[in-house]
């Protein structure tokens, strides 16, 4: 069918912003590659501020950069972590 | 004691030969003492662009081997005082040096220069490890395209992870038409994604390729846009401050025509 939106060029974005956020994206993972200090760095602060609450078995902790589909056919990246806990400290321990 | 500075891009073909060759031009046109270094063994480009070609005995090479001394293998270029060329050798490849003997190099070269520019092959290997070795400052070029500018920030990371922490950045090539009709990431784009500082934006200029032909650097054509801006750079490098120029053709109607007719040549801004 033909569409007179597509024909006068206005339900697209322009292509250089198109561009840009296909560059964003990309580099995040690109720059997480180039430091492989970035996901250690990021493990240890987590540990650091989750322990105290709980009690983390440190060396099974997975974490990494993935890329997760969107809704609009698109990617985008997500941090996902998998922390494994072996128990919840008591609340209050830290207060006071 | 002179200053090294690296120009580089990560992507072949985007305008590093073009720039260090201009850069270096416009430098010696303010008075300093400038020798271009071509660090792209094997693919030497420096030596014809800058139109001497001709003059070349000795190369990089035999200066780090010892078969010449420094001086022999500096070519002078005659139509500018205070330019020399260190041409790259055509006959052998990226290993004949190491990072060490281009650091010395380099360090040899700036007690003499002023300016010391390194031509930057392509690519993150033994290449780019030389160009970079001996560089106080690097400079990244890149064109507005998505390819190009990912590879400038993948060695925007290399760089500082190699101690030049703060590279100066060329976005050459920007179509001014494409750009307004949104068709090209334009100058704020490129700098909110790399997160560097702004050197200078040299347009797409036909006049480049003329130059080019000619073996004259576009910095010494008074009236065209890429000269100028290259000229723009060289005053920045200096210190001084001086605005990103406006990248718009001359379109009024009289000065179309005149230009149709060659009436009059393409104004400078
Ligand atoms: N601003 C520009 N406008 C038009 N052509 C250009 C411009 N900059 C570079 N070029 C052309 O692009 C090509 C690649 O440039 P070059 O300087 O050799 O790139 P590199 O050294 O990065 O491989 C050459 O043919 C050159 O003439
Ligand atoms: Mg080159």
């Amino acid at each position: 069918m033909f569409d007179l939106f597509k024909f006068l060029g206005k339900d697209e974005s322009p292509s250089k912003d198109i561009a840009k956020e296909r560059l964003k994206l990309v580099l995040i993972h690109d720059r997480a590659n180039v430091s492989p200090k970035f996901l250690d760095m990021v493990k240890g602060d987590i540990v650091k501020v989750m322990s105290d609450y709980v009690e983390i078995e440190e060396d099974n902790i997975d974490i990494r950069l993935n890329r997760v589909p969107k809704d609009d056919n698109t990617f985008g990246s997500a941090l996902v972590a998998n922390i494994p806990i072996r128990k919840v400290k008591k609340i209050g321990k830290n207060i006071g | 004691m002179g200053e090294v500075i690296v120009i580089t891009s990560g992507k072949g073909g985007v305008g590093k030969t073009t720039t260090t060759a201009n850069i270096g031009t416009a430098l010696a046109m303010e008075g300093k003492q400038v020798v271009l270094v071509d660090a792209d063994i094997g693919l030497r480009n420096l030596d014809v662009v800058m139109g001497l070609e001709n003059r070349i005995v000795y190369d990089l090479v035999d200066v780090v081997e010892g078969t010449c001394r420094l001086k022999q293998a500096l070519i002078k270029d005659k139509r500018f005082n205070g330019l020399f060329l260190l041409p790259a050798a055509q006959t052998k490849d990226k290993t004949a040096i190491s990072p060490k003997q281009m650091q010395e190099l380099s360090k040899e070269l700036k007690e003499q220069f002023d300016y010391v520019l390194i031509d930057c092959p392509a690519g993150i290997e033994r290449g780019f490890k030389n160009a970079i070795a001996g560089a106080d400052k690097a400079i990244i070029v890149t064109i507005p395209e998505v390819s190009a500018v990912r590879d400038a920030d993948r060695i925007i990371g290399l760089l500082s992870s190699s101690g030049l922490s703060d590279p100066m950045l060329i976005i050459n090539r920007l179509k001014i038409d494409m750009v307004k009709r949104g068709d090209m990431m334009d100058i704020d784009d490129t700098i909110d994604i790399l997160g560097i500082d702004l050197l200078g934006v040299v347009p797409d200029d036909e006049q480049i390729v003329i130059s080019t032909n000619r073996g004259e650097p576009v910095v010494s054509e008074e009236n065209t846009m890429a000269g100028q801006a290259f000229r723009n750079i060289a005053k920045r490098l200096l210190g001084q401050d001086v605005p990103i120029m406006n990248l718009e053709e001359p379109d009024t109607f009289v000065e179309k025509l005149k230009r149709l007719f060659g009436l009059n040549k393409r104004k400078s801004y």
